[in-house]
């Protein structure tokens, strides 16, 4: 009879990082602590801090040099003065240019948004209740798009939709008229929709697909007609994925600069667009920080709301 | 329940609509009309004039490179955060940590941009580092925001394991490092590598976040397919969508296939 000893393999030699390991653990670092502090601190210096600067250059104003913003803090005879400038936040109040752009962004978003959800609602509710074997084939048909390059796929609906693209050539074919489509706010809730679809579908997909469908035969049976049940049983059970993908649309809408510069026209007002003019063009970098400050502000509630939803997604599966 | 017909339509016309734009795209890639949208006969054209611009080529290989390393360092950071959220249940400013985690995946890219650029400037003029901005200030730029999208495909992966695993390592003597380079990573492995690739392609596919960081004599694929899409269609950029979007497709599918037939063996095991 073999001792048990015998069966198990030879002990490996002692791992390089052994060592190193013992040794932060002597000066009292564990490798619990490194495992948080090297991510924690790689975010608090690239993702943290830099929001604080870009607060505390919003209170600068435009200068020319380099850098191209007045200092905030500045000695002169031993004394540190600190000057801040409201002046920016003042302009974005008064000046009608960014009040109508904050709010046409807002709008476009809320539109897109919707768009999206009466879309990319009933594509995951026939993904969730098509037979199993289609599904993973179909959500991967939802998730490529994802993969491919997002400016190529708004760059493929500019051919589609110009004067003499692939639609209006299509409806010259029964000699209708071509239709303007580019450079209208048609264009850009067009690529909205068409640029974050998947990010509606997915969260929907999941939680529709763990819909009991003990509940919706409960109330069939119950006499309730389909149109019934959808509204009591399926539309209430899935609003977490309802929430977390119109926020997943909406809150990256309201910034987006790529879309309405490529298919809007010159008088689509987004404040993306704003805040890129205002610093490459204008090179009016105070003012561009301010302009971020305040859609950070827009942003907020629904970055909260989104993580709320992800929550209740994620708990649901489990 | 009963199978309707409005199901079926709708997501054929869903899908219609995600796909028909992409697909003429490439159907018109081999038009030979400089016309993008006129077809007027098959052509490889577009695609020997693509090989031969000089100012493509090298925004591309440079892009490829950025990704690289941005996909790398984004994976280790990536895959630390997440073991630290699933993992470690209590620790000091966890609420606030998980949320500085997630945050990068909805901020809008002019913020991020702006954020980025404002912070590089300022620390020039503190301590003199990062001179200047170019390749390292973009591969720094894209491995934060890069970072949140890995803790996320790790998390989930990390939070359906069989903890079991690691506990009978960790009976058996094996030091907490030991466990995860042993037991944990080849079990996480596939979502690190979707990580990875996640990374990778959404490195060479920022344009706004780039732009703001990007430096003279650093400009990458999506600056260069931008300016280029501005001034109106080429027919190049079409032959180059094609290239990437066959690529990426390809990988996708492939990589479907193989998790099915995985899922499927291992179904028959059970």
């Amino acid at each position: 009879m073999s001792t048990i000893g015998s069966q198990l393999p030879p002990p490996r030699r002692l791992l390089p990082w052994k060592g190193l390991e013992r040794r932060l653990r002597d000066v009292g670092i564990s490798g619990r602590t490194l495992v948080i502090a090297a991510p924690a601190i790689w975010l608090t210096v690239f993702f943290l801090i830099p929001l604080g600067v870009v607060f505390a250059i919003s209170l600068a104003t435009k200068q020319f040099g380099r850098p191209p913003y007045s200092p905030l803090l500045t000695t002169e005879g031993g004394t540190v003065q600190l000057t801040l400038h409201l002046s920016n936040y003042v302009k974005l109040i008064t000046d009608p240019l960014y009040v109508a752009a904050y709010l046409s962004s807002i709008r476009i978003a809320l539109i897109s948004t919707v768009i999206t959800l009466i879309i990319g609602f009933p594509m995951a509710y026939a993904i969730a209740r098509a037979p199993e074997k289609w599904r993973n084939v179909l959500l991967m048909l939802v998730i490529l798009p994802f993969w491919t390059s997002f400016l190529l796929r708004v760059y493929a609906l500019t051919g589609f939709m110009r004067g003499n693209g692939v639609i209006n050539q299509f409806l010259g074919l029964f000699g209708i008229e071509p239709l303007v489509m580019m450079q209208t706010d048609f264009a850009v809730y067009v690529g909205i929709v068409y640029s974050y679809l998947p990010f509606m579908i997915l969260p929907l997909y999941t939680t529709l697909v763990k819909l009991d469908t003990s509940l919706l035969e409960a109330s069939a049976d119950l006499g309730s007609r389909p149109w019934q049940t959808f509204l009591s049983i399926t539309l209430p059970l899935s609003i977490p994925g309802i929430v977390a993908g119109s926020m997943l649309v909406f809150i990256p809408a309201i910034g987006e600069f790529v879309i309405p510069s490529l298919l809007g026209g010159p008088e689509t007002l987004m404040i993306g667009r704003v805040l890129w003019d205002e610093f490459f063009s204008a090179t009016n970098w105070p003012r561009a920080a301010a302009v971020a400050v305040a859609m950070l502000v827009v942003v907020v509630i629904p970055i909260v709301l989104l993580q709320k939803a992800q929550d209740a997604v994620v708990e649901k599966g489990k | 329940m009963r199978r309707g017909w409005f199901l079926p339509i709708v997501a054929t016309l869903g899908f219609a609509f995600l796909y028909l734009p992409v697909i003429s795209l490439v159907v018109f890639s081999f038009n030979e009309n400089k016309l993008v949208t006129v077809w007027t006969g098959f052509s490889t054209k577009w695609y020997s004039e693509l090989f031969r611009d000089p100012q493509i080529l090298g925004a591309a290989w440079l892009s490829l490179q950025i990704a690289f390393c941005v996909a790398t360092i984004a994976l280790v950071l990536g895959t630390l955060c997440a073991v630290a959220l699933v993992r470690f249940k209590k620790f000091r400013g966890r609420t606030v940590f998980a949320g500085t985690v997630s945050a990068p995946l909805v901020m809008p890219d002019v913020i991020t941009g702006v954020s980025m650029l404002l912070l590089f400037v300022a620390m020039e003029s503190l301590i003199g580092w990062p001179s200047g901005r170019g390749v390292l200030t973009i591969i720094i730029a894209h491995a934060t925001f890069c970072t949140a999208y890995v803790a996320v495909v790790v998390q989930s992966r990390l939070s359906d394991f069989d903890l079991s695993l690691e506990e009978a390592a960790m009976d058996l003597g094996a030091t907490p490092a030991r466990v995860f380079f042993d037991i944990t990573l080849p079990i996480i492995a596939p979502a690190l590598v979707s990580g990875w690739l996640l990374a990778f392609t959404l490195s060479l596919d920022d344009l706004v976040i780039a732009s703001f960081v990007s430096g003279p004599g650093s400009s990458t694929l999506p600056m260069v397919i931008f300016s280029k899409i501005r001034l109106g269609v080429s027919p190049d950029v079409n032959a180059l969508a094609t290239i990437i979007i066959g690529v990426v497709a390809l990988g996708v599918v492939l990589a479907t296939v193989a998790q099915m037939r995985g899922r499927r063996q291992n179904a028959k095991r059970a």
